[in-house]
């Protein structure tokens, strides 16, 4: 059956920001050869961190699992070259200003070994989707679109009869970030073949790529794979160019003209989205036998030398990578992971490239921020939220820590896009000041469940020695009945009984 | 804002052209004035004093009210407005962006009721009446200075009803709509020399719609709020009520519009809410003309409108995305 087809939905305000991808979309991907060191932290996915299963002075091959997945959330860590595990130590890693975490540190030794696969490779069409799901889990695949969710849960939990339709999430908004584009030009047929795979393993009969409109090159290669494959279950959905048309709820929202429900998730509207380089994943490791241990990334911005994208093994520092591409320009300032949108400034290019890492993007100076003034409720904010928000009224509320209004005026809604950021005329960090409340938020739902359970304890504290005092009360009363109808000379035999007692001691 | 400023200089130059050259003092004399409270106030209150002046919202303030008055003011008339507009009506309720009153019209509305002489004080627009004296430069620089004409100048003299005192009065004594408009003080829609200053606001005012500084909501809605009955009773009976083009084009209508109501600190703030806001300060000012006792009645309307705002917010709150209708209108109380 083919993808059924129908008209695009729209996506309140937004912006159409510069797009800034020429440069590093001049050049074909380049491999970064294998770096002297590895660091490959244990949590690079959400949920639980991997467990450590190599030890310090073990040799490991290119693939091989070095950490499992622990816990009900988590995915596996792969070694992506062959060498020498010399620590298991707290490394800087890229979450705001390059916080430390714990990493696996591999001496590499150049030789690029790759471990023997247990099995052999099968078809996918012949594997039923339990054992593609527990596969995938295996090859330690995370959403690679930024949330870096287990993708092997995510199917699973997809896998129900309200499930309608698979997207491919191509739709890459942010301003300078051009891995998928690169990925959907040159590894088309990767593409495509992961979206089967998904489709094998959750048993649809139909899928949407979406790609924004201003990637010809993706598009043109994408439908040349769907025709060489005649597969007419799988159609190109293209999406105007405007940000944030990736992120997963508007991305369905535009293709399927469905709300993802306040709270919920795309499979209340019976869609599932993964990333491009996702399904790229699956492909490598069900057709090809490799874990996720290497991603596309962009390595851009005017701080380095040559603005390209690579393919890079996970664990790669930033500083091997930001070297592979000619260093960095003299007018280098701030180093940034992820994109300028929703990417995050880290102090340290010591930082390990990982599973999540779309872009390096180094900049010559921050981008000048002007001085803060008072809102003025002129309403640009609400004019380009994706989600229909009052900013300025949701920034009020914050302002006044009113928590109720928050959660009225859609605080919990809110994508953290920062389009509101850029339009705001008296440049107010409206989503930092929404992050903090949603903590806040967050905080404040955590002290009341705490008092709530200290009261109960309080309160049953309280019965409980209200009843052994009443216990006590009823047990002293009843001895002195006892006592008072016994008599005198029950009294007399119970002292022999104790006497006796205490000579047999 | 400034571009706010630049938009009034079209209907400044008519103004002047119109009116002589009083606006122009009033309007030094506010800026004076707004600036000094704006500076005094930020002062009190340790606020940064260059940020607050060099967002050129005191001045705008300043533009509106030199607008308002007549062109023959006193300047303690317009101190009086521009330090209570700042001061009161903007700093004591916390300063830019959480005023509840537009500063310009709660000034406006202190001078209306204290100094109701002075505001009468119309110049004749010029050619609109041969037998009109007008007074020179040196004269409108005493009377902004002294608030004393010279002795052969006589207040009756300078100063003329307004085209809305006229329709108002004219009306109220059984003359027809047609009968009034005939009078060489009236011009094609609105009164004469107003009328154009009006133009000229509006021009300014579209191309700051143009310039997507302000937003069509307000504006439309104040012009539709007033064209609505306006409309209607004109089309009733159009002996006794007068044109909607001359309630448009005349008086401060598109001032207010323009330039008033889109002060987006006091407006309401969703684009539903903006047009219900500027539609209720367009039927107000219908309803101040022809059934209360002012002849124009921006100032009353836009602060009324002004107290609701929290209520037209809280109404008319967007749906949000993954929302039903409604969904997010009721919240629970904090407990």
């Amino acid at each position: 059956m083919s993808a059924p087809t129908f008209d695009l939905g729209t996506v309140h305000g937004g912006l159409r920001l510069p797009i800034l991808k020429d440069e590093s979309t001049a050049q074909v991907i380049q491999h970064v050869p294998v770096p002297a060191q590895l660091v490959l932290p244990l949590a690079q996915h959400a949920g639980q961190p991997a467990h450590p299963v190599v030890s310090i002075g073990e040799r490991v091959l290119k693939g091989q699992l070095i950490a499992d997945a622990d816990g009900i959330i988590s995915a596996p860590v792969h070694a992506s070259s062959s060498g020498k595990v010399i620590a298991i130590e707290q490394w800087p890693v890229s979450r705001r200003f390059g916080e430390n975490a714990p990493c696996i540190v591999i001496e590499c030794d150049g030789q690029d070994r790759v471990v023997h696969l247990a099995e052999d490779i099968v078809s996918f069409e012949q594997q039923s989707p339990d054992v593609l799901f527990q596969k995938i889990l295996y090859g330690g695949i995370v959403g690679l679109g930024g949330a870096v969710f287990p993708t092997a849960h995510k199917l699973m939990e997809a896998t129900t009869e309200s499930l309608e339709h698979l997207i491919i999430n191509g739709v890459e908004c942010e301003p300078f970030i051009s891995c998928d584009d690169m990925l959907m030009r040159e590894h088309a047929t990767g593409v495509v073949v992961g979206a089967q795979i998904l489709l094998h393993a959750l048993r649809l009969d139909h899928c949407y790529i979406a790609v924004e409109s201003d990637k010809p090159e993706a598009i043109h290669a994408l439908s040349d794979a769907l025709t060489e494959l005649q597969d007419d279950r799988i159609a190109i959905k293209q999406i105007p160019t405007i940000y944030p048309s990736g992120a997963e709820d508007q991305v369905v929202q535009l293709v399927t003209r469905k709300e993802v429900p306040t709270g919920g998730l795309p499979l209340d509207v019976g869609c599932l989205v993964q990333n491009v380089g996702t399904a790229a994943a699956v492909y490598d490791w069900i057709c090809k036998g490799q874990p996720l241990i290497s991603r596309v990334t962009t390595v851009t911005g005017d701080g380095v030398a040559a603005p390209m994208n690579v393919l890079a093994r996970i664990g790669t520092t930033v500083a091997d990578v930001v070297n592979f591409v000619g260093g960095y320009t003299e007018r280098a300032n701030q180093l940034i992971i992820g994109g300028p949108m929703t990417g995050r400034s880290v102090t340290t290019d010591r930082v390990p490239l990982v599973k999540a890492t779309n872009c390096i993007l180094v900049l010559s100076e921050p981008p000048s921020i002007g001085v803060e003034r008072p809102c003025i409720r002129c309403g640009d904010c609400a004019q380009v939220c994706p989600v229909s928000l009052l900013p300025q009224q949701l920034f009020w509320y914050a302002c006044a820590d009113n928590e109720a209004k928050l959660r009225s005026y859609g605080l919990t809604d809110c994508i953290e896009c920062g389009c509101c950021d850029l339009v705001c005329p008296s440049h107010i960090p409206l989503t930092a000041d929404f992050r903090i409340a949603k903590l806040r938020m967050r905080e404040l739902a955590d002290e009341k469940a705490r008092a709530e359970r200290a009261k109960q304890r309080f309160e049953s504290r309280t019965v409980r020695l209200e009843r052994e005092q009443l216990q006590r009360a009823q047990e002293l009363l009843r001895q002195k009945e006892v006592v008072k109808n016994a008599g005198p000379k029950a009294i007399e035999e119970i002292l022999e009984r104790s006497k006796t007692r205490k000579d047999e001691d | 804002m400034r571009q706010v400023l630049y938009a009034l200089i079209p209907a400044l130059a008519a103004h002047v052209w119109f009116f002589g050259p009083g606006i122009l003092f009033n309007l030094a004399v506010a800026t004076l004035f707004c600036l000094g409270g704006e500076a005094a106030m930020t002062r009190i209150r340790r606020r940064p004093i260059q940020s607050a002046l060099s967002d050129y919202s005191a001045v705008v303030t300043a533009a509106i009210i030199a607008f308002a008055l007549p062109s023959l003011t006193p300047w303690w008339v317009t101190a009086t407005a521009s330090l209570f507009g700042i001061v009161v009506a903007k700093h004591l309720y916390g300063g830019l962006g959480f005023n509840i009153f537009n500063p310009a019209m709660a000034g406006y509305v202190v001078v209306l009721v204290a100094f109701p002489m002075d505001l009468n004080l119309w110049t004749a627009p010029r050619m609109g009446d041969i037998d009109y004296q007008y007074p020179t430069i040196i004269e409108t620089i005493r009377y902004t200075l002294t608030g004393m004409l010279p002795p052969e100048l006589g207040f009756d003299a300078v100063s003329r009803a307004t085209p809305l005192d006229q329709m108002k009065t004219g009306l109220s004594n059984m003359q027809t709509f047609d009968e009034i408009h005939n009078n060489p003080m009236m011009g094609s829609f609105g009164g004469r020399g107003w009328e154009w200053v009006s133009n000229f606001v509006a021009l300014g005012g579209v191309w700051l719609m143009l310039k997507r500084i302000i937003r069509w909501q307000i504006p439309l809605g104040v012009l539709a709020g007033l064209l609505v009955p306006s409309a209607f009773m004109y089309w009733a009976d159009p002996g006794v009520h007068a044109s909607p083009g001359f309630y448009l084009f005349s008086g401060a209508t598109m001032l207010c519009a323009f330039f008033v109501a889109t002060d987006p600190v006091s407006a309401a703030t969703s684009p539903r809410g903006r047009f219900i806001y500027g539609f209720g300060i367009g039927f107000l000012i219908y309803a101040v003309r022809v059934w209360g006792s002012y002849a124009d009645g921006v100032a009353f309307s836009v602060l009324l409108m002004n107290m609701a705002v929290p209520a037209i917010d809280y109404l008319t709150k967007p749906r949000i995305v993954g929302h039903k209708m409604f969904e997010n209108w009721h919240h629970k109380s904090r407990t």
